[in-house]
Parts: structure tokens; C-alpha cells; sequence
């Protein structure tokens, strides 16, 4: 069950992640190394609050006295399906708000990008005092209404299709372990309502140029019967892009990078069975073209064991003792 | 659900696979591949066109071409043979970019700059704002900020210039008649369509002479970047076998000696001080309380001071100061009144109501900070239905001063307008209008952009009649984008679309006698 729980909250961080950075959608992050056992469905709900008053405009940090405090939350509903053991599927739809506390600029809301997962568990194994694990993930996702992508910094998302690639390892010694992965973003190019925008220079189109993301994400912390708790660190390289230029606006197809510092709880109820509830937080070190937010989110989420008999467990290794 | 995901996993696999490697990511503009251009008339006679600064079309003279039998010009004849004899395919590609229309690429480079200097200033720590200085460009803030009056006034005397210079290379063309290289040689490849107009001097390197010398006015930060365009223009004619290097140098020269013309006329128009001094930022709005009014006051934080709020005192290109005064509409609803806090309530209804549709339309229209502003994106619209119509290079520029003489026009009689009314923004009035685009740092009637709408699709339905119902609806999208933002009140639209239609028929009446026909 705590794999459920992990599975569950960690991609609810994921989509947290994906949806609560002010100037962007695409801060990847980590899936983490718990599967879910075949035709055990969880699902659940998120809620998520960020804000920013700071930003990087290309490298150089500023606040701007027309926007304020830039704030964003976020609703999502997700949910992992166990295929088998080694295979699971994982959705997420978020609903997004935006709000500028100072200036004119109209806030943004609706539902943002869906996004559809596929993890792969192909090898596990004990090695010295631990258990190595390696996984093999895919996502895609697109908009999943006609949202307003050209209107940065209140936009609630980019409008990219994406499919990401991730490659992640995992090993755990005792009640401590360590999960890394690395992942490739393809990003579609988008279309703005403007017929005309300047770069870095002038583009007679509507058609933006989406450059790809690359994302790298360590986490370590304790596992352990009802209890997970661990501090990550994430880094977002955009893999072209431009800056936004001195006192400009910004623009989709920025180079738009972050490093972030984060931790995540979650606890499962012994009260009621199949019940657990995760909070985590995360905070932007350094960054360019994105604003330099603090994000807190909550969520609860619930198993569901589709399976005939009793056992919802999930993969053994995993399961303290 | 099993079987549900037996088709979701295979979906899955399969955008994996062709989301990254089915479609390339470049993308291509809307002028970027377009044929040559190929002029359904010569307008060989356009010598005798009005100019519009020039007393006549030989104000500046033009020395008689050599004969193409000597040897100096069977030389310059090898220069281009050479050329051809091993051509790159960077070589080819630029003859091919040129080879749309010199206008029309000089007037997307114009819109290219005016996107890249469309930036307020940031402000000094003292909450004061710091000023571009043309005799420091580089420095912070960069010369210019190009706004949309101080664009709307580049186009203008870009065009005008282009303009009066083809005017003046048509009437030597005409007079010395030398044939292009192509006529004189027929071993010569031509790269571009060929044409019975007499080459001499390039209409091209005339167009290039009158930009680049304009420009060194207008954009004096980014002289490296217009050379380029100029030299690789130049080049371009020679290695198309279109032009031989006397009929650039001719062509060149003209073009920068009639650009001075306007030089001199734009250094004297009083743009220059349209920015006012404390002292006018104060007394407008000591004079707008003095008449019982609430004055505009800046929505941005620290207060910046007002938008060029002397340009409606600039020399107009289509009339006097005293017409302009004149084109002037009557005050807005008093700020006390039931009426102008019923269309601010109206304003109100709009931005609680912003549908996507809302935002197709503000967006579109938008304009805004980092864009070619108003008078460029009339200018775009202007441009691709020009295109399809194969006009010549001289009646292109006519067409295109026509029209930017008329947005620049617009821009003094709506900024006069601005400043004399000196009326509050919706925003200010009730804060709880929330904008779909940045709100405009400067009085709200009349509204800029229904005014450059206005004069844009009056002149552009005079030059291409085909389009009239088009260039009025856009002008009218135009026009009501700006109160779907929340930015502009019901009066500030329909007043200033009034208004730029009488500035438009301004052009109008003068496209009727310059000479050039239809």
C-alpha cells in the first residue's frame, strides 16, 4: 500500500510541479520507484498554491512593482493504474488560477494540460546491503482546453504537446534510499494569437518555435512502515530559447531554467485503511526567464483494489518491514 | 478498462515515436519563401508622379551613365559573370529574399527594428524614469523607444522618403534609358525576372540609399545590422544580373541625397521635444483640473511619466498645424457624468466577461510592448495583400507612404487629442477593471489604435477597392479589441475611428492627383 501511496503522490508532486511554476509547465520532475500492484487503481486530489515576486529577466533578478506577487493554484485530479506488477499507467488533469496582486493584468484560469504516463519497471535487484531498482517512464501530455499560452507571466500554461522520456534508478538501504533520474521533454511548437512576435528576431507567423527541456531530479530521504519523507533537488535546463530582454514581457518560448530545492511527507492513516495524505513544498535557488517561486501543496488520495482477492500490496521490495 | 488500455498503450507508444521525428520544428514566416517579384506594369512614366518633399523629380541630378560599350562597363558586366560563375547557396538565397520586393523587405526590416526597440524604460531608483538619448544609443535605455507615435512617424518618413527617391530614379530612368545588363548582354543568366525598365539607376540600391540614410536618424543603435541588409540588397542586384555596380552607385547615391531631404525636414518636425519636461507633465494636469475634469494619471508603479505628450504638436506629412488642430473631436463624457460612468460600467461588463474569443481579438490587436506597434501591423496587412497585386517598386513606396504618411498623421492628431482631453483610463476610474493587455501609458480619448485603423483601411480601401469590406472590419476589430481589454471606453473607439477615417481621405485626395493613377 505505501507503494500505492508513493506512486500516487509523487506523480500528484509531478503534476504539481508541472503546473505550479509561474512561467512555466514544464518542470519535470520525479516519478518515483514505486509501482503499483497489478489492477490496483489509486486516485486522488491535489491542491497546490505558489507565488513569486521575484523573477529572472534572462539572468538578471528583479521584482516588478506592475505585477507584484504573482500567485498561481492549482486543483488536479490523478490517478496510477497497476497494468501488472511492472507496468503502470498514470493520468493527471490540473485546473489552474493565476493572479497578479499589483497592476492591471487581467488573472487566468481553466484546465491546463492532461497528461498520460506509462512506467516501466524492468529490473530490480539486491546489490550489497540494498535493493536497486530501474525504471523505464514515458508521458505525454496536451492542452485540455483553449487556454491562452501568450500571456506570460498569468498564463496558466505553455499549450506545448509534450512527450518526455525518463530514465530513473533507485536504491535503498534499510530505511533510507536515494532515487535519480534524468528526462528528455520534446515540446511541439505552439500557435499565439498574435500574427507577428519578435525573438531575437522579427517571425511573420503564429507558429512558436518550442525548444526542448531537459530535467534532472535526485531525492533522498526515509521509508518506512506509514511514513515517507525525503528532500530533492531539481534542475530544468530549457535546450535553446531566448532571454527575455530588459524590461520586456515574457514570452513562451523563453529559455526558461530552474534549480529547485524541495521536500515531501506523506502519511498513511491507520485509521482508515487505503487513505493517505502528502504535503510537500518546494522553493526555486536559482533560475533564468521564470520567476522565483515558493510552492506548497497537499493532497489525499485512495486505493481502490480492482483484484478479486484481498492483497493490495505493491511490489514486495519495497515494503518495510 | 482493461481493454481501454490495450488502446491507450499502443496510442502511447505511437506518439512517443512520431511526436519528436514526424514534424520538424522550424517554422516559416509568411514572406519567407515568396516568388520575385515581377511588376504587372514598368510604371516607366512614374517620373513625372508628385513628389512629396522634392520640388521635381530632378531636384538632385544624376550623372549620365556610361555606354555600354566601354570598357568600364563591359568590366562591371564581368563583375557579375564572376559572380554567377560560382554562386553559393547562401549566394542564391539572399537573391531570392531580395528579389520579393525591395520595399517590402526594407519595410519588414523597419517593423523588425521598431519590434526590437518597443520598450519602456525601467525605471531609476529614484522612481524617476531615464530617457533614451539619440546621441548615446547603446547606453541604457536604448535609443529609441520606439512607441507606437514615434513608429508610426519612422514608417512615414521611411516610406516618403523611398517614395520621392523612386520618383526621382524613375525620371532618370526614363531620361537616360540604359538597358539592364541582361538586354545589353544576353550571355548574361538573370536570377530574377527581367523587365523592360531601363536599369539605370537601380530602383533597388535607391530604395536601399533612402532607408539606410533615414534609418542612421531613426535607429542610429543598429547601424551594423542595416549595413548588412544593405550591402547583402546590393550584392544581391549584381549577382541576379539585374544591376550593374554603376546603376547601384547611381541608385545609391540618389536614394541617400533625397533621404536627407527628409533628414533635414524630420530633425526640424518637433518630435524632437515631444517628450515635455516636468513642467508640461504638471501643467496638464493642472489644466485638466482647472476645468473641473479628473485627470489621467499613470496606472504604472512608479508613476511614468505620459507618452510623448507633446507629439501632437509634429509637422504632419498631409496637412497643416492648423488642420490638424481642426481634425480635433469634441470633449469626451465629462469624467462626472451618468454617461461616462455608464460606458465605464459597460467597460466593466466586458472584462468580467473574457471569453477566448475576447482574447482572439485583444491579443490579435494587441500591438504592444516588444511588437511593430499599430502602424506596423497596418503596415503587414498592407504588405501581403501589395504582394499580391505585382506592383511595381515605385508605385509599392507610393502606396506604402500613402499609408504611413496617414498612421503617422493619426498618431499627431489622436496624441493632441490625448493630451488635450487629458481623460482618465477605465481602470482608473473603477480599479477593479482588470485588463486583458497591458494598459497604454497615456490618456485614453481617443483610442490610438481606432484612429491608425481608421486613416489605415480608408487609404488601403482607396488602393485596393477589392479589400474595402475586409480593411473595415478589421478596422472595426481593431477598434473594439481595445474595450474588450478594459482599456478604452465606448467614445474613445467610435470617436477615433471617425477620426483616422478623415485623416485617411486626407491621403485619399492626394492619391487622387499624385500623378500615379490605380
Amino acid at each position: 500500500m505505501t507503494q500505492c501511496w508513493k506512486a500516487c503522490l509523487q506523480y500528484s508532486i509531478l503534476l504539481l510541479l508541472l503546473t505550479a511554476g509561474m512561467f512555466t509547465a514544464t518542470a519535470q520532475t520525479e516519478f518515483d520507484a514505486i509501482m503499483m500492484k497489478k489492477n490496483n487503481f489509486c486516485a486522488g486530489g491535489m491542491y497546490g498554491y505558489s507565488s513569486w515576486k521575484n523573477y529572472w529577466e534572462g539572468t538578471l533578478k528583479r521584482e516588478n512593482l506592475n505585477l507584484g506577487t504573482v500567485s498561481t493554484q492549482m486543483v488536479a485530479f490523478m490517478g496510477n493504474y497497476g497494468l501488472s506488477d511492472k507496468l503502470n499507467i498514470l493520468f493527471g488533469v490540473p485546473y489552474v488560477t493565476t493572479k497578479a496582486s499589483a497592476g492591471t493584468l487581467h488573472g487566468q484560469n481553466g484546465i491546463q494540460d492532461g497528461s498520460l504516463w506509462l512506467k516501466w519497471m524492468p529490473y530490480e535487484k539486491t546489490i550489497g546491503k540494498g535493493d536497486l531498482s530501474l525504471y523505464a517512464i514515458a508521458g505525454v501530455s496536451a492542452p485540455l482546453s483553449n487556454y491562452v499560452a501568450d500571456f506570460l507571466p498569468v498564463s496558466i500554461g505553455l499549450r506545448s504537446k509534450t512527450l518526455s522520456l525518463r530514465a530513473m534508478g533507485d536504491y535503498q538501504v534499510g530505511k533510507f534510499y536515494v532515487t535519480a533520474s534524468g528526462t528528455y521533454m520534446f515540446r511541439s511548437n505552439i500557435k499565439i494569437d498574435r500574427d507577428a512576435y519578435y525573438t531575437t528576431e522579427m517571425h511573420y507567423t503564429n507558429e512558436v518555435e518550442m525548444p526542448d527541456v531537459l530535467t534532472f531530479n535526485v531525492r533522498t530521504g526515509y521509508r518506512y512502515k506509514n511514513l515517507i519523507a525525503d528532500a530533492f533537488v531539481d534542475n530544468q535546463t530549457t535546450l535553446g530559447g531566448f532571454d527575455i530582454t530588459r524590461n520586456n514581457m515574457p514570452f513562451p518560448s523563453n529559455e526558461m531554467n530552474a534549480t529547485r530545492l524541495g521536500i515531501y511527507v506523506k502519511y498513511e492513516l491507520n485509521a482508515i485503511r487505503g487513505l493517505s495524505l502528502i504535503g510537500t513544498g518546494n522553493y526555486v535557488v536559482a533560475g533564468r526567464n521564470m520567476g522565483q517561486a515558493t510552492t506548497i501543496s497537499g493532497g489525499l488520495f485512495y486505493i481502490l483494489d480492482f483484484n478479486k482477492k484481498k492483497s493490495t500490496s505493491a511490489t514486495p521490495k519495497k515494503q518495510t518491514p | 478498462m482493461k481493454k481501454l488500455l490495450y488502446i491507450i498503450i499502443p496510442l502511447l507508444v505511437i506518439c512517443a515515436a512520431i511526436i519528436p521525428f514526424a514534424c520538424s520544428k522550424k517554422i516559416t514566416g509568411r514572406t519567407d519563401n515568396l516568388p520575385a517579384l515581377t511588376p504587372a506594369k514598368t510604371d516607366l512614366d512614374a517620373g513625372a508622379w508628385k513628389p512629396i518633399l522634392l520640388t521635381s523629380a530632378n531636384e538632385f541630378s544624376v550623372a549620365t551613365p556610361i555606354a555600354t560599350t566601354t570598357p568600364e562597363y563591359i568590366a562591371q558586366m564581368n563583375e557579375i559573370k564572376s559572380w554567377q560563375a560560382s554562386l553559393t547557396d547562401e549566394e542564391k538565397d539572399n537573391v531570392k529574399y531580395w528579389s520579393a520586393g525591395a520595399v517590402l523587405r526594407w519595410n519588414e526590416i523597419l517593423r523588425e527594428l521598431v519590434a526590437k526597440h518597443n520598450l519602456p524604460p525601467y525605471q531609476n531608483a529614484d522612481g524617476t524614469y531615464p530617457f533614451p538619448s539619440a546621441n548615446n544609443p547603446l547606453a541604457y535605455p536604448q535609443f529609441p523607444f520606439a512607441n507606437p507615435p514615434y513608429a508610426a512617424r519612422a514608417y512615414a518618413y521611411v516610406s516618403a522618403a523611398q517614395y520621392d527617391a523612386l520618383v526621382a530614379a524613375f525620371y532618370y530612368k526614363k531620361l537616360y534609358n540604359r538597358p539592364a545588363p541582361y538586354k545589353v548582354d544576353a550571355t548574361i543568366n538573370t536570377l530574377v525576372p527581367q523587365s523592360d525598365l531601363p536599369s539605370y539607376p537601380s530602383e533597388d540600391a535607391v530604395v536601399v540609399g533612402a532607408a539606410v540614410e533615414m534609418l542612421k536618424l531613426l535607429f542610429p543603435g543598429d547601424q551594423d545590422y542595416i549595413q548588412l541588409k544593405a550591402e547583402a540588397h546590393k550584392r544581391a542586384r549584381i549577382i541576379a544580373g539585374a544591376n550593374v555596380r554603376s546603376d547601384i552607385e547611381a541608385g545609391e547615391a540618389l536614394g541617400k541625397a533625397v533621404a536627407q531631404k527628409f533628414v533635414t525636414r524630420a530633425r526640424g518636425d518637433r518630435a524632437g521635444a515631444a517628450a515635455g519636461t516636468q513642467t508640461d507633465w504638471t501643467k496638464l494636469e493642472t489644466d485638466c483640473i482647472a476645468r473641473g475634469e479628473i485627470p489621467w494619471y499613470s496606472l504604472e508603479t512608479p508613476k511614468r511619466p505620459p507618452m510623448l505628450p507633446m507629439f501632437g504638436k509634429v509637422k504632419a506629412f498631409l496637412f497643416d498645424s492648423l488642420t490638424a488642430i481642426s481634425l480635433r473631436p469634441g470633449p469626451p463624457p465629462l469624467t462626472a457624468s451618468t454617461k461616462m460612468k455608464d460606458e465605464t460600467e459597460e467597460i466593466y461588463s466586458y472584462i468580467k466577461d473574457d471569453t477566448r474569443e475576447h482574447y482572439r481579438i485583444v491579443h490579435y490587436w494587441a500591438d504592444g510592448v516588444g511588437t511593430s506597434t499599430p502602424p506596423g501591423h497596418w503596415d503587414a496587412i498592407a504588405a501581403e495583400d501589395f504582394i499580391k497585386k505585382n506592383y511595381s517598386e515605385v508605385r509599392w513606396a507610393r502606396n506604402m507612404a500613402l499609408l504611413n504618411m496617414s498612421l503617422m498623421d493619426a498618431a499627431i492628431v489622436c496624441w493632441d487629442t490625448k493630451y488635450y482631453y487629458f481623460n482618465p483610463r477605465p481602470s482608473q476610474m473603477n480599479p477593479k477593471i482588470k485588463t486583458l493587455t497591458g494598459v497604454p501609458n497615456f490618456p485614453s480619448y481617443i483610442s490610438g489604435h481606432s484612429t491608425f485603423s481608421g486613416a489605415a483601411a480608408t487609404i488601403l480601401s482607396y488602393l485596393v477597392p477589392d479589400r474595402t469590406t475586409a480593411y473595415d472590419e478589421m478596422a472595426k476589430e481593431a477598434s473594439l479589441s481595445r474595450m474588450l481589454a478594459g482599456i478604452h471606453y465606448r467614445a474613445d473607439c467610435e470617436v477615433g475611428l471617425e477620426t483616422g477615417k478623415k485623416i485617411g481621405n486626407y491621403a485619399v485626395t492626394r492619391a487622387k492627383t499624385d500623378g500615379a493613377g490605380d
